[in-house]
């Protein structure tokens, strides 16, 4: 085992680590910590856009975009959060202009912008031109700058370590709601994939930036490696994840596969057709049509597909037609998603419909913290020194249901943010001691795994979790589908304590951290179906049959979830509830 | 029932919704090595029945997934977009996210088909199985200053750039950094100190982006030994690239620039 002792470490490079590392390393000794190297995380996968209310191109301003957030989020968005993130927002994208991204222009040789769902002028009355854009490679043009900066200057990564644990140590100064003692933050404990070897890392300030958690679903955009380490850290260690019953389906994945196929495609004109060619939006939406939210437009899919509307033989997919588009708009604008249907669906979109369904996307719900990035340990309490941002936390500006281009800004806000305070803390403070044999956990875990002579596997573990998230906790709920799910991961739990990998070595131990990696999304999956099931209400992402308006008077309010023990020595989730920051907008029904 | 949509149907939509899949057998023949237990590689043969519309990376993990967990290979998006994934398939620089099984099938004889081969990229250290040291590599990229220098004040709002000149570095803008181009090249196989084609696109997407001014000390960077004039415009680069980038023309155009000193 080695030890290191850094001021501030963030884990994760993606775009919220490595917005953070810009502000942090050059004001304190700053490690950054990544399972993968900076340029493979999935910020770069984000395709459609950044949003600001810049107006390049048509009248708009950052007030509009903060009530289309609050909107979007069907009011469960903390109102000064999205005040922030929308203000924000124009520095958000000039520094990334100045940092040298290559947005798209106009003929003025300004920063070119598109329309994006849920994004509009006067407060709905018409789609507005609000995302900055790369082409459909946005997030791609911002992990690249951002690592560019990283290099340009000098910032200290480690990469291919993954961090599997937290290390707090009590503050018997705090008395938390709970009773407990208050925590503070020492550090965390990698495993280094090249060796096998531990590694402690001490902090002042830690940052969280391990990215979403979109693996517990099978049909998804997310990348292998989105298993949300970061989140199944905290909550192993006592902290509260909040509002994990929001997941965002977004509505055009590629059929069967998940891949994303941007809303920007929709943005430029594209429309979505049911089998008999209609445009079945006109009905769900009669104002932003096929440009309403994520969430509206999902279910309208699902709802065409069960009234018997679907496409193909089994009639299990709608169409996104982009074929009355020109070739050289969608050459221009769309080169990728178009490249993605010929490579992996074999077909010509100037002139073929693209089969798609709603892929499983986004993670709403997270670390809990405030507009600072500062980590929640309860409702009323911090964590001094502990930081989130981007999908693994929630502060929230994105409520029940995320609008599109919002996440790679909500990345370079709050990753600017919890750099800048990350820094500062480490600054006007000490380190806290490590706490004894502080590996302790992680050898556990993992000599548990490897020596294990269980005859499960982990695929096999993780694709039936997979399968039952799909059935049962996706678009529609109910509390029928959701008990069903419950029961169906308390099994796999116990299945998982069965599982054993082949792989016995040091070496480049993959097998061994899938195994890790399924039990963080055993875990989560858990989290989500236990908040679905207690909000029975529909509310953005989280729709239930048996419940299916919006129950402001019950429910307007976050979910926070604790691990706990429960009489009987077991793991048991406890929910509590976190009350919603509203400021100027009244809850209204949501229509689009 | 004729519609409007289903009227326009092409043979190749209807092939990719059918959802029929029709499994064929073949065997995918991996280089393995791991160190920790022999001092050589081995090529070990997996039998497979999969659906050939599947990707290169869905069959190999399903080997590590069904049959020997210990088979070790990088990987995250599975969509093109990471570069994770490069490795020799079939003797050719491929991303196995982006590589279709039917792409690399072949035709069989005898109703038995030729195994697909698998190994690591080359011109980098093995490490174990297709997992090579990528840090010569990122090391190349980051000795040609790949990051916007631009001098003069900064303005209040974004420096302009008009669409032509943007248009201009577009396509080196799409690197993903999977070293498909470099360890595909012959100039690099031999000497791995050259810079390779990579680090010369990455170079090439600032020198030719207007708003930066460190054109010129890219250019003397990479009019060294090691440098650009090494290159001997083999094209497997430009074959290689997972993201159609012309890698081959971005190092003529850096080529042209250091002869007449004009970006
Ligand atoms: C296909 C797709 C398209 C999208 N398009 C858009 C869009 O157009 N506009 C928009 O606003 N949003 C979009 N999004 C959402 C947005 O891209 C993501 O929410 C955002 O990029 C997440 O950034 P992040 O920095 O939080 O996480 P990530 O970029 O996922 O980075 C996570 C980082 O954490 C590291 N990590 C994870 N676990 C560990 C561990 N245990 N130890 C150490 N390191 C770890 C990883 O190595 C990685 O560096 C899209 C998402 C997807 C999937
Ligand atoms: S130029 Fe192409 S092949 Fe080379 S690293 Fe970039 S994306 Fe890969
Ligand atoms: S897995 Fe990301 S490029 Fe292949």
């Amino acid at each position: 085992m080695q030890i290191h002792k850094y001021d501030t470490v963030i884990v994760g490079a993606g775009g919220a680590g490595m917005r953070a590392a810009i502000e942090a390393s050059p004001r304190s000794r700053t490690a950054v910590l990544t399972k993968l190297y900076p340029t493979r995380s999935h910020t770069g996968a984000a395709q459609g856009g950044m949003a600001a209310a810049l107006a390049n191109v048509e009248e708009d301003n950052w007030e509009w975009h903060t009530f289309d957030t609050i909107k979007g989020g069907d009011y469960l968005v903390d109102q000064d959060s999205a005040e922030i993130l929308a203000k924000e927002a124009i520095d958000a994208v000039l520094d990334l202009e100045k940092m040298g991204l290559p947005f798209n222009r106009t003929a003025e040789g300004n920063i070119d912008q598109r329309r994006f769902g849920g994004h509009t002028r006067q407060h709905g009355e018409a789609p507005v031109r609000r995302a900055c854009y790369a082409a459909d490679r946005t997030g791609h043009m911002i992990l690249q700058t951002l690592y560019q900066n990283c290099v340009k200057q000098g910032v200290e990564f480690f990469n291919e370590y993954y961090v599997l644990d937290l290390l707090l140590v009590d503050d018997p100064e705090v008395t938390l709601a709970s009773g407990e003692p208050g925590k503070r933050v020492a550090g965390v404990v990698s495993y280094e994939l090249a060796t096998g070897e531990i590694h402690v890392f001490q902090a002042k300030s830690v940052i969280f930036a391990s990215g979403g958690a979109g693996k517990f679903f099978k049909v998804t955009s997310n990348a292998h490696t989105l298993t949300g380490d970061g989140q199944a850290a905290a909550f192993r260690r006592g902290l509260p994840l909040e509002d994990m019953e929001f997941f965002q389906f977004h509505p055009t994945g590629i059929w069967r596969m998940g891949i994303l196929l941007t809303e920007g495609a929709r943005g430029e004109g594209g429309i979505l057709r049911n089998k008999d060619g209609e445009r079945f939006m006109e009905k769900y939406a009669p104002v932003m049509k096929d440009l309403a939210s994520r969430d509206v437009v999902s279910r309208a899919i699902y709802t065409e597909i069960r009234e018997g509307r679907g496409c193909g033989p089994e009639g299990d997919h709608v169409y996104l037609d982009l074929t009355h588009l020109p070739p050289e708009q969608l050459d221009a604008k769309l080169p990728d998603i178009t490249e993605f249907a010929r490579t992996y669906l074999g077909i010509e979109p100037y002139t073929d419909p693209i089969p798609i369904q709603p892929t499983a996307h986004y993670a709403m719900g997270g670390m809990p913290t405030n507009n600072d990035g500062e980590v929640l340990a309860d409702n009323d309490h911090i964590v001094p020194g502990l930081y989130a941002a981007g999908e693994v936390a929630c502060v929230s500006v994105h409520g029940a249901n995320r609008l599109g281009t919002n996440s790679l800004l909500d990345i370079n806000v709050f990753g600017k943010r919890c750099g800048i305070n990350a820094a500062e803390y480490a600054a006007t403070h000490e380190h806290v001691e490590l706490p004894e044999n502080p590996e302790t956990l992680v050898v556990e875990l993992l000599e548990g795994l490897r020596t294990g002579t269980g005859t499960e596997k982990v695929h096999e573990v993780r694709t039936a979790l997979q399968e039952s998230m799909d059935a049962n906790a996706m678009v529609f709920r109910t509390e029928q589908t959701l008990k069903q799910a419950a029961e169906d991961i308390r099994e796999l739990k116990m299945r998982y304590r069965n599982v054993s990998v082949q792989d016995k070595g040091k070496r480049f131990n993959t097998d061994l951290l899938e195994a890790v990696e399924l039990g963080n999304l055993l875990d989560l999956a858990e989290v989500l179906v236990a908040g679905a099931l207690a909000r029975e209400e529909s509310r953005g992402g989280h729709y239930r049959e048996d419940f299916p308006t919006r129950d402001d008077v019950n429910f307007m309010r976050h979910t926070m979830a604790y691990r706990e023990v429960d009489e009987s020595g077991k793991d048991a989730i406890r929910l509590d509830y976190k009350p919603v920051v509203q400021t100027r907008y009244q809850p209204m029904e949501r229509k689009y | 029932m004729s519609t409007a949509t289903e009227d326009k149907h092409s043979a190749a939509l209807d092939a990719a919704e059918s959802g029929a899949t029709q499994h064929v057998t073949f065997r995918l023949r991996i280089r393995r090595f791991n160190p920790e237990q022999a001092a050589e590689p081995v090529w070990v043969d997996y039998e497979l029945s999969m659906d050939p519309k599947e990707k290169l990376l869905d069959a190999l993990h399903k080997v590590k997934w069904e049959i020997d967990g210990t088979l070790t290979f990088r990987r995250s998006c599975a969509h093109g977009i990471c570069g994770s994934d490069a490795m020799r398939i079939n003797g050719k620089n491929r991303l196995a996210c982006k590589t279709l099984i039917k792409d690399v099938l072949g035709k069989p004889k005898n109703g038995v088909y030729k195994p697909i081969t698998v190994e690591p990229i080359k011109g980098l250290t093995v490490l174990k199985d297709l997992v090579v040291d990528m840090d010569p590599f990122f090391q190349a990229f980051r000795d040609v200053m790949p990051f916007l220098v631009a001098k003069g004040n900064e303005p209040t709002r974004e420096r302009k750039q008009s669409i032509e000149d943007r248009a201009r570095f577009d396509d080196t803008t799409k690197c993903i950094l999977c070293a498909a181009c470099t360890s595909s090249c012959p100039v690099f196989w031999n000497d791995g100190q050259y810079f390779g084609p990579a680090a010369i696109v990455n170079a090439h997407r600032f020198i030719f982006d207007s708003r930066d001014d460190a054109g010129e000390q890219r250019l003397e960077i990479l009019n060294e030994k090691d440098g650009v004039w090494r290159c001997r415009t083999t094209f497997n680069c430009t074959d290689a690239c997972p993201r159609g980038i012309q890698v081959t023309q971005a190092i003529q155009e850096v080529k042209r620039a250091l002869i007449t000193r004009r970006i």
